[in-house]
């Protein structure tokens, strides 16, 4: 089949990746969306089967496809609902590394068959080699932190930023004399650096701003796709890439504006990184107590309560309590009580990271309100129950201007009758800040783990 | 700049449009979902990991190159769409809406 028969056919799959996008704009049909989309991605690997030139290497394609599709299900299957933004992020790593692979070898044998690269194509391969590898290495490093490989905490060491850019420099150096000579290892070492600035570019990032970093990868690896459909003339690599692109790029800027930070603040800043915030401890009032709870106090309010709001964030996840979250919801629902999640952008480790867990542990979306839905309705709530959240409620980001978190929009549960944080010790969450929330008359501490605490509340609730 | 070129240039921008007039329309609800059915629409990869693949190689070692391009391609698209499914499988509403 010739290119432009290909790409004439590759325009179902186009047209298939639109709709699928298209269909995720409600849940309810999100999912035969998405099947559309894979339907699509078959279409174009049985078109690119007949496409002239690929007439060897079916046994490599088939074995390379067989262990590809296991690595794929197998990790899919298993991986837990908590453990999602690692999964994602492996998965966009792997995506980025096949774009730098196929322009390395695209590369090759363009210098094999036509002698020379050209100006054109040559930009094209830099950039998906080089993009591709960043993305593919800084996932990983991205994995490693989730997955607690790698400490959280940003890692940072002297004239971070300059031998970083030195690097990146040095790889698109390498990368630009590559495409003037036919030694095709000068590629593959230009790929190398490029790779070696992923993992520093991502090291110095703390865990908490993963929804950015994890965003912008995967922009990275659209855009690297979209290259790569430049060094092969392939419309559909070009227009799925660019797809890909677009949202990674959007779900980037939505992020860092939901933590009120530039993009460079939260990719160099090293948010998070352990240092004695000056004005920690007046944060909390002169010598304020908190007021700590039993399990027994805190099920007497929320039985009595009319309105009750549950805040998850990381913690939940962490502690793998979203089921015993929604028992409990469930529980106090049974006795009448009004019900709801307030779900912070940035709460968890990605984009829509608790919404996830929470669909997952069968509560139903229409109880899950975002932040700029339930911030007015705090007044009329009674109980907020703060679970594994700390920054995302912290009062200090309206209202101390010299806090590091200082204008960050936030879920106003300062403002509820009653505040219940559930929380392991006083200990400051990821942004290392104190917070005046803890110090406030009206909240009571529940020292436990996120699922014990759930399970106590459980019984205790029954027992009223 | 060959008129090729310029037309892939136009598509590119014409897709970056349609990328975000699409994507600004789905929910903070599926940001999740979105962003791991991009991951696996990036996985359209896997359509220049065969072409590599299937292009004929004088070394060994390109070869190899290429057979890890069609693993990792493969990885990414059978393990975005799985995953994302997976995921879009659990969001219900609420049984009875009374």
């Amino acid at each position: 089949m010739s290119p432009t028969t290909a790409n004439l056919l590759y325009l179902v799959t186009i047209a298939a990746f639109i709709l699928a996008l298209r269909f995720l704009s409600s849940p309810r049909h999100a999912r035969f969306g998405v099947q559309i989309g894979a339907v699509g991605m078959l279409w174009a690997v049985i078109v690119t089967l007949f496409l002239k030139g690929v007439d060897t290497g079916w046994w490599w394609m088939a074995a390379g496809v067989v262990i590809g599709s296991v690595i794929g299900v197998v990790g899919a299957k298993k991986v837990k609902m908590t453990a999602m933004p690692q999964m994602v992020a492996l998965f966009n790593g792997v995506g980025g590394g096949a774009a730098a692979l196929v322009s390395l070898v695209e590369f090759h044998s363009v210098w094999a068959n036509v002698g020379d690269v050209g100006v054109e194509r040559g930009i094209a391969t830099v950039f998906s080699a080089l993009v591709g590898s960043i993305s593919f290495a800084g996932s990983l490093v991205a994995f490693g932190k989730l997955q607690e490989l790698v400490s959280g905490r940003p890692i940072t060491y002297p004239a971070q930023q300059v031998g970083n850019a030195l690097l990146f420099v040095g790889a698109i150096a390498l990368a630009v004399v590559a495409m003037g000579s036919v030694e095709f290892w000068l590629l593959a070492a230009a790929i190398g650096a490029a790779a070696l600035f992923g993992i520093v570019f991502v090291l110095p990032i703390g865990g908490a701003d993963m929804p950015v970093v994890i965003s912008l990868l995967n922009a990275f690896t659209g855009l690297a796709a979209a290259a790569t459909g430049f060094v092969l003339h392939s419309n559909v690599l070009i227009v799925s890439g660019m797809l890909v692109g677009a949202s990674g790029t959007l779900l980037t800027t939505l992020m860092a504006r939901a933590m009120n930070r530039s993009l460079a603040n939260v990719l160099f800043g090293a948010f998070g990184k352990v240092v004695a915030t000056p004005g920690a401890a007046a944060a909390g009032g002169d010598g304020a107590a908190v007021r700590s709870a039993t399990a027994d106090d805190v099920a007497v309010m929320l039985a009595f309560a009319r309105r009750v709001v549950f805040v998850p964030g990381y913690g939940l996840a962490v502690a793998q309590a979203q089921h015993d979250v929604r028992n409990l919801a469930e529980l106090l629902e049974e006795r009448g009580v009004d019900v709801r999640y307030a779900i912070h952008p940035v709460a968890g480790r990605m984009p829509g990271h608790m919404n996830v867990l929470l669909a997952e542990a069968n509560v139903p979306y229409d109880e899950l309100f975002e932040m700029d839905t339930i911030n007015p309705e705090f007044p009329q709530t009674d109980v907020v129950v703060v679970v594994g959240a700390n920054d995302v409620v912290n009062p200090a980001a309206r209202n101390q201007p010299g806090s590091p978190i200082y204008g960050m929009p936030i879920l106003d549960v300062d403002k509820a009758q009653n505040v219940v944080v559930v929380k392991r010790s006083m200990s400051p969450g990821f942004a290392g800040i104190d917070n005046p929330l803890f110090y406030d008359p009206k909240t009571v501490m529940l020292f436990d783990d996120a699922k014990a605490a759930m399970e106590k509340l459980i019984a205790a609730v029954k027992a009223v | 700049m060959s008129y090729q070129l310029v037309t892939e240039i136009t598509i590119l921008v014409l897709a970056a449009f349609v990328g975000f007039e699409v994507i600004s329309k789905v929910p903070t609800l599926l940001h999740t979902p979105l962003m791991s059915g991009t991951n696996a629409i990036h996985g359209i990869v896997i359509v220049g990991a065969i072409v590599v693949m299937g292009t004929p190689h004088p070394g060994l070692f390109m070869r190899l190159v290429s057979f890890v391009a069609v693993i990792l391609g493969t990885a990414n698209v059978v393990g975005g769409f799985v995953v994302t499914d997976r995921m879009l499988e659990m969001f219900k509403k609420r049984p009875d809406d009374a």
